[in-house]
């Protein structure tokens, strides 16, 4: 009779498990969806032009890939952009191909991204609509200062990337299905490789992490230039400047949005004056130059 | 995810949870039953320490082993850092205080019964420690299932000494954080019931296995 009690307390314990694990997955989209929304969206019909910032509390949700958050191309900009317009962004930094499973869900207002193909994708399926180039940074190549590969000298991504799987030297990838993890997947399939073996690491980490795993691996790796600028390692940018290696962002308003208006108004701002001037001006103090270069432009 | 990585992932899991589980029971049931049976000067610090430990936060205990593997690190030199290695390094340090602790309050618990029966039938201090082990094996299971369950369900101190590197030391709980990150929510779920499936399997078991030897016991 004991072990009944103790087999049935142990079912209760599970199902309190079960139903804690249940409700903590879904729990990105409550905390989107909580916002009031009868308030926060007027009529579509209103004009589009900033009204004057209100008392109100109106707040959008920003998906974005880890980069500009962690770079704090953020930082430098929205706190300008609530000023303005007087409408939080809550931001959601996650792998872009979170940040569009979020758009597709409808539990965020605006992407900023950067994975053309998918965002186009995104928009051709009718999720999104209205997006914009706003900037592009660049990728590096980075490796250990002594080079194993060889792969200083060479010019495209794609020679070099030739190079590393050839001499088999350890390489870090993203592998979490992100911009950059997307980007260097193109840059394998551009070079016709499929990479794989014991010196491919795939560390399904952010950039940061994997920037330290090829650190200490002494591998190579594809990094963004804002995240490998902010962090100190011993390692060297070994290939950049080409074309494959540039990086644009987009800014993409969620079809389904209940607030396409103020959804609007980030995406005005992003790609007007003010906020290219912000972007073009960010991290000119601390890098000595700045790590995005502006260019709006409607697709 | 495809089924064959998936199980490699859950095989991983076990692998470096039964191994971390076992040095800590080797490391720790010791412990605790001297810990149990006598006193010395400053045991209460030692006890405190232990209780605290229980509790440690695995994330520190990732970023100090993490630091002490690294390349950079006074270890680094093995080159253990993203290894299963470093991660059953990491999962010790997390389950020996559990181990150690839980065994010491269940010794305490049969100490005074059979202490002193056994000393009046001549027994060396090993035997001695030996009989209270036995007599006290129940509270010690409780103790490797809560080691265990703890071990197989870390998240923070294996990502950050393992790395989640596919196909090497990407395990359940890392693999639910991919997952996740990446958008696919339900494969995440999917290998989290597998997580709780397992734990539970291995609970039942454990205690259906104590309770009957209590039962044998007592007759």
């Amino acid at each position: 009779m004991k072990v009944a009690r103790t087999v049935s307390s142990f079912f209760l314990l599970s199902l309190v498990l079960l139903l804690a694990a249940c409700s903590s997955t879904p729990s990105l989209s409550t905390a989107t969806q909580q916002v009031p929304a009868p308030e926060a969206s007027p009529p579509a019909s209103q004009p589009a032009p900033a009204p004057a910032p209100s008392a109100e509390n109106k707040e959008i949700v920003l998906a974005t890939t880890t980069s500009t958050q962690d770079s704090g191309l953020l930082d430098a900009l929205l706190p300008e952009f609530q000023k303005q317009s007087g409408i939080t962004v809550k931001v959601i930094a996650v792998g872009t191909g979170q940040a569009i499973k979020l758009g597709e869900e409808g539990n965020s207002d605006v992407l900023l991204v950067h994975s053309r193909k998918a965002e186009e994708e995104f928009v051709t399926k009718g999720f999104g609509i209205n997006a914009y180039d706003v900037m592009y940074n660049q990728f590096y190549i980075v490796g250990p200062a002594d080079d194993p590969a060889g792969i200083k000298d060479v010019q495209s991504a794609k020679d070099a990337m030739s190079r590393i799987a050839e001499k088999q030297a350890s390489f870090v990838s993203r592998g979490d299905d992100s911009g950059t993890d997307k980007k260097e997947k193109s840059i394998w399939s551009e070079a016709q490789i499929k990479p794989e073996g014991s010196w491919y690491i795939s560390s399904g980490q952010g950039m940061g992490e994997t920037l330290q795993m090829a650190d200490e691996k002494r591998a190579y790796t594809l990094t963004d230039e804002a995240t490998f600028l902010s962090r100190k390692l011993n390692l060297e940018v070994l290939v950049q400047g080409d074309k494959s290696l540039l990086n644009p962002y987009g800014i993409i308003q969620v079809k389904s949005s209940t607030k396409p208006e103020e959804g609007m108004q980030l995406i005005q701002f992003f790609t007007g004056e003010i906020g290219q001037k912000l972007i073009g001006e960010f991290g000119k103090e601390t890098y000595g130059k700045g790590l995005f270069v502006p260019d709006a432009k409607k697709r | 995810m495809m089924t064959q990585d998936v199980w490699e992932v859950i095989w991983l899991s076990l692998q470096v949870t039964t191994v971390s589980v076992l040095i800590g029971m080797l490391l720790g049931i010791p412990t605790g039953t001297f810990l149990g049976l006598y006193t010395f000067r400053g045991k209460r610090l030692v006890v405190a320490l232990i209780y605290t430990c229980m509790g440690l936060p695995p994330v520190l205990v990732g970023v100090v082993v993490y630091m002490l593997l690294s390349r950079y690190g006074p270890l680094g030199a093995l080159g253990l850092l993203f290894t299963p290695e470093a991660m059953i390094i990491a999962q010790i340090v997390l389950v020996t205080p559990i181990l150690a602790g839980l065994t010491m309050s269940a010794v305490q618990a049969k100490e005074r019964a059979y202490w002193e029966t056994a000393k009046s039938l001549g027994a060396s201090p090993v035997q001695m420690m030996l009989t209270i082990v036995k007599e006290a094996r129940g509270g010690i299971w409780s103790g490797v299932a809560a080691a265990y369950g703890r071990a197989i369900s870390e998240v923070g101190a294996v990502m950050l000494v393992g790395g989640n590197i596919e196909h090497h030391t990407r395990v359940m709980t890392t693999a639910i954080i991919l997952e996740t990150r990446t958008g696919n929510f339900t494969a995440g779920l999917q290998l989290g019931l597998v997580l709780l499936a397992i734990s539970f399997l291995f609970n039942s078991f454990l205690m259906a296995g104590v309770l009957n030897q209590m039962r044998n016991g007592r007759r």
